[in-house]
């Protein structure tokens, strides 16, 4: 090799051993959060109707629930605020870290298996029927008190089987239109179906308002709608399948700020 | 329990316009629905809704109504203004098929 | 499931209302707002029927009526009155007002079965009529509940 060939050779090797030493490239940014709130796919009109309290249809059962919250019930002749006091502050941050683990159970629980667990055991009253509208009112006055908390499900690891089962069952084909959930609102969220704008399921503000049904309902009514929506049998109210999809869809949307109770159309 | 929620400031100097938004729990069943057995459900809705302004001085007056249809929604929401004259009650009303009737009052303080 | 729910469901009647053919409607709708004017004359303007033009769910739809008038003994709002095209019935609301309104501005959530006109009418205390016409777009539900 010529003397000024080697030069060149050993300049180009030294400036790419300098470049090694001094350590890999600098990160790119990280990519702003792609997951977005049910809320933001609605329009002007009906945004509107879910920020005004004073508007929002949902909070009749709120306050529905601030009375029950309140009232003694069963042969115990206590209220839910005999034990849990003042619900602004006892339950704040409740509903953000449900479904959780039952150790009696040995299974997740959802916020009104857990409802259901107090009126049932502590309360000693007769359960509410599924989707009844005290068990709606107390549902959504407790959730409410974790608006603006972010969804934060328990690092539990006794949550594990049942969070994977809710996995396998979203990306499941089901019904006479053989869809999973994943199909249309992880692959086609922000598109249309119908005349409706696919959102992409995020749980962040149940109970709440669906235009739809002009009233008040839950994540699991959502549910099997939606079941019903694919024509497929839907699962029953409390099934262990629709609270494991109730895990998954909450851990998914972990971080995401509770806005219940929301309005939807 | 047909809760109704009133939103109106409960203060205002004399001659203020104070906005008042009332939301009240009813199905509003149009009459043109079919139910679940195929025969229409029957109508089922509120008809009137009346705001009185009592200022516990003999004077007791209407000062907003409505006639109420099949079209407007379930839950309804109305929202109206009224100016703040004497502090009083103001009187709330909604009346409707199958005898629902309902009242709810709210106080004002008004300062001059 | 209930196959003929399932098939009215999907053409709107959620909402507990059927559309009807536009032809008779268009002559119900004059009728109604007669009706309601007692045959005066309807001008334009004054009254103004605020709604989204496209609407997700015809369930609740907000509507805002706001009419220019100083609301005095001598000059004030009467009434606002609220019409539809193609809903079962025409009439949606009569509001009441009067001097101790203040404002004529009101508020209320309607239901619409499809997409079709609205029609706002004021009465005005020297006994004019005036309206406002809007086009609303009533998109429908694609999953309703069976």
């Amino acid at each position: 090799m010529k003397p000024a060939t080697r030069i060149v050779v050993f300049a180009v090797l030294a400036h790419a051993l300098a470049a090694m030493a001094a350590g890999p490239a600098p990160e790119i940014a990280a990519k702003p959060d792609p997951r977005r709130s049910g809320f933001s796919f609605m329009t002007p009109a009906v945004q509107a109707m879910q920020r005004d309290d004073a508007q929002n249809p949902a909070m009749l059962w709120v306050n529905d629930g601030e009375a029950l919250w309140n009232a003694k019930a069963g042969a115990s002749d206590k209220a839910c605020a005999a034990c849990h006091g003042v619900a602004p502050t006892s339950m704040r941050g409740v509903a953000a870290r449900y479904p959780a683990f039952d150790a009696a159970l040995k299974r997740p629980v959802d916020l009104r298996q857990r409802i259901q667990q107090c009126r049932v055991g502590r309360q000693q009253a007769a359960p509410w029927p599924d989707e009844s509208a005290d068990l709606l009112s107390v549902e959504s006055y407790v959730a409410f008190q974790s608006r603006g908390v972010a969804i934060a499900p328990p690092a539990d690891a006794r949550l594990q089987p049942f969070t994977e089962r809710g996995a396998r069952l979203y990306g499941a084909r089901i019904g006479q239109l053989d869809f999973s959930c994943a199909q249309c609102h992880d692959d086609h969220a922000g598109q249309r179906l119908g005349g409706s704008v696919i959102p992409q399921a995020h749980p962040s503000g149940y109970p709440l308002y669906r235009l739809e049904w002009q009233g008040l309902g839950s994540l699991q009514r959502r549910l099997r709608n939606c079941m019903a929506g694919v024509r497929a049998e839907p699962f029953a109210y409390g099934s262990a399948e629709l609270v494991a999809l109730e895990l998954y869809l909450m851990q998914r949307a972990a971080g995401m700020a509770m806005e219940s109770p929301a309005v939807r159309p | 329990m047909a809760r109704a929620l009133i939103t109106m400031p409960r203060t205002a100097k004399r001659g203020d316009v104070i906005e008042i938004r009332t939301l009240i729990a009813h199905p509003m069943e149009t009459g043109y629905r079919p139910g679940e057995d195929g025969r229409i459900r029957p109508r089922d809705i509120i008809r009137r809704f009346s705001c009185h302004y009592d200022d516990g001085g003999g004077i007791d007056e209407l000062v907003f109504s409505a006639e109420l249809f099949p079209a407007i929604a379930a839950n309804p929401l109305i929202s109206f203004s009224t100016v703040a004259t004497a502090s009083g009650t103001l009187r709330f009303m909604w009346e409707g098929d199958n005898g629902f009737a309902q009242t709810e009052r709210v106080s004002i303080s008004v300062t001059a | 499931m209930n196959r003929r729910l399932l098939l009215t469901a999907a053409l709107g009647v959620g909402t507990g209302l059927v559309a009807r053919p536009a032809f008779a409607t268009a002559d119900e709708l004059q009728a109604a707002i007669a009706t309601f004017a007692g045959g005066a004359t309807m001008r334009a303007g004054r009254v103004n029927l605020a709604v989204a033009p496209l609407v997700e769910n015809g369930n609740s739809v907000p509507v805002t009526l706001t009419v220019q008038s100083p609301m005095t003994a001598a000059d004030h709002v009467k009434a606002i009155a609220v019409f539809n095209e193609r809903n079962p019935q025409r009439e949606v609301v009569v509001f009441r007002l009067g001097p101790r309104a203040g404002r004529a501005v009101v508020a209320t959530r309607i239901r619409l079965a499809t997409s079709q006109q609205l029609v706002a009418v004021a009465q005005m205390s020297d006994g004019t009529f005036w309206s406002h016409t809007v086009d609303v777009i009533v998109t429908l539900a694609a999953c309703v509940e069976a």
